[in-house]
């Protein structure tokens, strides 16, 4: 009896029409960092605008993201239901850790939030704007240490940047990798390097108050509330985001990935994800379809040329 | 107001019903994720960073830091009773600790563990409160060439302190370096040693390698050499109380790893193992029983549980004046924090005083309700040991595999487990001594990024080593340490020659 009234509720559980997917988000990183953040803000979204009943967040960490992309790209195939986070700092893993799976093997479906780099020093530093620092960089690029995260990460490759736009020979920068933004942050308000570059975040609370200088910011436009100049106003064309996007799996037809488009296009637009994104501090950088795959394509192809620059691919 | 006002406002915060309720859900928590290996409290924060959207930010960041400070609690109990380290702030811990649990003193070795770790975590926390805006100033001078001079310090500290055999010892150590090798070279992002194999790109996990070499080894050590004889319970010899000896011997050791743990814990890139370790070194060259190490010294737990603990207070000096996290749970407090619109730093202090101070209170309050908790227990977790052996290594078995498993789900961090295992078992039936090869897991990148960076920015000068006056200090000490023991024994002549001779086997 007892089983029949559970096959019989199964049955009806089966038989009820989903009314949007019970998605599976997988963060190619460990519990805490920011991929994680991204993909827990979004459980949080989807299940708090009813958008999905139930969001499940799964931990796949390694290598930058790819070892968290390859169990997806073989796993997920053809599966609606399945998504991932990634960002700006996987299009660099990919390349230098020789990865044989590549955004090109998934679905890349938004962009959802960036944050810029600054470059920044001690408000001791001898070093008032950005200008000063260019020029010590052309006259012995070795002599300018610049503290930041990891070797080919968004830090190490916005320097590479900022070197070519100088003029300056990408594989002489003197560069001096970190486990992440807070351990570079302790050598350059200790005066151990030179400069230091991280997303605007890592440094803005020192800046306020009034512990570092930031010399410049890696945005289009000047950002409310910071008080420097654009890299574009101090004459180095360079203009990046680290940005973090979501894509679903590989071999999904073109109504699933419009069905789960339209999902993220209504979670972006609704309060919750709002203010999670204005408490964070991450700025609102959402792009979808071609506009987005168009931006993706350069940013791939820009960070391969300057990874190769560096030296740090062959 | 001056800091003893700030601290009381602070305590009327941290007493209010609702906050103590969160501390005491954060210390069980955080006590139940320190016993098993492999989930820390890192992941267990991170696990309720979600739930905790809708409730108070105070409430909140009471609970992170007493899971915070319960796993560090609870870490110690596996190993001393099952040898199977839930963290790697522990592994010191199982080395005298499950010794002694071994020889029927399991309930002292878990009693002067949780005294200890209340004492250092009393102290250290009064600290925080006091001087961590100095205490943080004095961190910022560390440079990566004062970093690999304390590197080096450790070395020849603790190489020096592990096992009988210097030979032996120095042959596990090198295993551990050449371990450490593996993964992506952090400086220039190019992999070494991983063969092609995605999931070693991050190298080797401290915890995997821990958990196999201890009790995944010593599981199959057990049964390799199981006789009928083996099948007697270890019975819990005499109280399951500290006595007098054990209280005299344990006060000191609580303080000097107090005094370790706690500046150590505070640098950037120092961290609660590092501090483990050279408290367990400054124990056996203290203790006037160093014959003792190796077979049950309680100094050896008293010490490295003091300072562990109050390293896990350091690490706040640094996350709530700089908003610099050193550790992964304290990288993930941060996004706590955050999430809650707050913004650790040089401000936080200022702009949240009572939030900063209801924290402090609050460490205070979980600390004393761990000791609490902890204490009656010791009679119960001692009676794990009287479970026969098959069933007890069994269960050892499954518990380590579970908690791999739980930390990492990929069929190579089981491979690595069941290979280091093996390697384990290998090491105990040649006598190799097994906490090197940890050590030099954890120090040996450390010593190379710091080496390396230091070289970097000084563009090759070997100079730049010696040129601040910390990193030469520090080295200078390293070479006393070398060198005195050498004095002595060369002065001492025969006897310890013959010693030496004698352990070379």
């Amino acid at each position: 009896m007892k089983q029949t009234f559970f096959a019989g509720l199964i049955a009806a559980a089966l038989a009820v029409p989903a009314m949007a997917e019970d998605y599976t988000i997988i963060a190619p990183a460990a519990p805490g960092g920011g991929w994680d953040q991204t993909a827990r803000t979004m459980q949080e979204a989807l299940q708090a605008e009813g958008i999905s009943e139930s969001v499940q967040v799964q931990n796949v960490p390694g290598a930058g993201g790819t070892v968290g992309l390859a169990q997806f790209a073989a796993n997920a195939q053809g599966q609606p239901d399945q998504l991932i986070v990634g960002g700006y700092v996987m299009v660099g893993a990919i390349l230098t850790n020789k990865s044989p799976v590549s955004l090109a093997d998934v679905t890349p479906i938004a962009r959802l939030t960036g944050e810029y780099e600054a470059i920044v020093v001690p408000v001791a530093s001898e070093i008032q704007d950005i200008g000063q620092l260019v020029e010590m960089l052309k006259a012995d690029p070795g002599a300018v240490s610049w503290a930041g995260g990891s070797a080919g990460g968004a830090d190490h490759i916005a320097v590479g940047l900022i070197a070519k736009a100088a003029g300056v020979d990408p594989t002489k920068i003197n560069y001096i990798a970190f486990s992440g933004g807070g351990e570079a942050l302790a050598a350059i308000l200790g005066s151990q390097v030179t400069a230091g570059i991280s997303s605007l975040g890592e440094f803005k609370a020192q800046a306020d108050a009034g512990t570092l200088r930031i010399l410049a910011v890696s945005s289009g436009e000047r950002i409310e509330g910071v008080d420097a100049p654009t890299l574009k106003e101090a004459g180095l064309d360079v203009e990046m985001q680290n940005w973090r996007m979501v894509a679903a799996a590989p071999g999904i037809t073109d109504d699933q990935k419009a069905a789960i488009t339209a999902d993220i296009e209504r979670m972006v637009q609704s309060p919750t994800w709002q203010d999670a994104l204005a408490a964070r501090g991450w700025a609102d950088t959402y792009l979808s379809g071609a506009d987005f795959q168009t931006q993706l394509d350069q940013d791939i192809a820009a960070t391969q040329a300057v990874l190769q620059d560096i030296g740090l691919v062959e | 107001m001056n800091t003893f006002d700030f601290l009381m406002q602070g305590l009327s915060v941290a007493l209010d019903p609702a906050m103590l309720l969160y501390a005491l859900i954060g210390v069980t928590l955080g006590t139940a994720v320190g016993v098993l290996p492999g989930i820390g409290p890192a992941l267990t924060v991170a696990l309720l960073l979600p739930v905790t959207y809708g409730l108070d930010p105070a409430g909140s960041l009471i609970m992170f830091a007493g899971i915070y400070y319960g796993g560090m609690y609870g870490g110690s109990t596996t190993s001393i009773l099952l040898n199977t380290p839930g963290e790697s702030a522990s592994i010191v811990t199982a080395l005298e600790g499950n010794k002694m649990a071994r020889a029927g003193r399991g309930g002292p070795a878990l009693a002067t563990a949780a005294i200890g770790s209340f004492v250092a975590g009393l102290v250290a926390t009064i600290l925080l409160a006091l001087v961590a805006p100095t205490v943080v100033k004095l961190a910022l001078v560390f440079g990566p060439r004062d970093y690999f001079a304390l590197m080096v310090l450790a070395f020849v500290t603790v190489s020096s302190a592990f096992g009988d055999s210097a030979r032996k010892g120095l042959i596990s150590l090198f295993v551990g370096l050449s371990l450490a090798l593996v993964g992506i070279d952090q400086l220039t992002g190019q992999a070494r040693l991983s063969f092609g194999v995605p999931q070693l790109l991050d190298g080797v996990e401290v915890t995997t390698l821990a958990v196999a070499l201890f009790a995944v080894g010593e599981a199959l050590f057990i049964a390799g050499r199981r006789s009928a004889a083996d099948d007697q319970v270890i019975a819990v010899k005499g109280s399951v109380w500290m006595t007098a000896r054990d209280w005299s011997r344990s006060w000191k050791p609580w303080l000097r790893g107090t005094a370790i743990g706690f500046p150590i814990g505070a640098m950037p890139a120092g961290g609660a193992d590092i501090a483990t370790f050279l408290s367990y070194a400054a124990e056996k060259r203290a203790s006037p029983h160093p014959e003792e190490f190796g077979h049950g010294a309680i100094e050896g737990v008293a010490g490295p549980e003091a300072a562990n603990n109050a390293s896990a207070a350091g690490t706040l000096v640094p996350l709530l004046t700089l908003g610099l996290p050193t550790t992964a749970t304290a990288a993930i407090m941060l996004a706590g924090f955050q999430q809650f619109g707050l913004q650790p730093g040089p401000l936080l202090f200022a702009t949240n005083p009572q939030l900063v101070w209801g924290l402090i209170a609050s460490l205070l309050i979980a600390n004393l309700m761990l000791l609490v908790l902890n204490l009656p227990l010791i009679g119960l977790w001692v009676r794990l040991l009287t479970i026969p052996r098959p069933w007890l290594y069994a269960g050892i078995l499954v518990f380590a595999t579970l908690g791999t498993i739980g930390a990492n789900p990929s069929p190579v961090e089981l491979s690595m487990l069941l290979i280091f295992g093996v390697m384990g078992y290998g090491m105990r039936l040649y006598g190799y001594p097994i906490a090197p090869v940890v050590v030099g897991l954890i120090l040996g990148p450390m010593a190379e990024q710091q080496l390396r960076r230091a070289l970097s920015i000084s563009q090759g000068d070997l100079t730049t080593l010696v040129a601040s006056p910390v990193a030469a200090t520090l080295l200078a000490l390293a070479a006393l340490a070398l060198i005195v023991p050498l004095i002595l024994r060369a002065r001492g002549k025969g006897a310890v020659l013959s010693q030496l001779a004698s352990d070379e086997d």
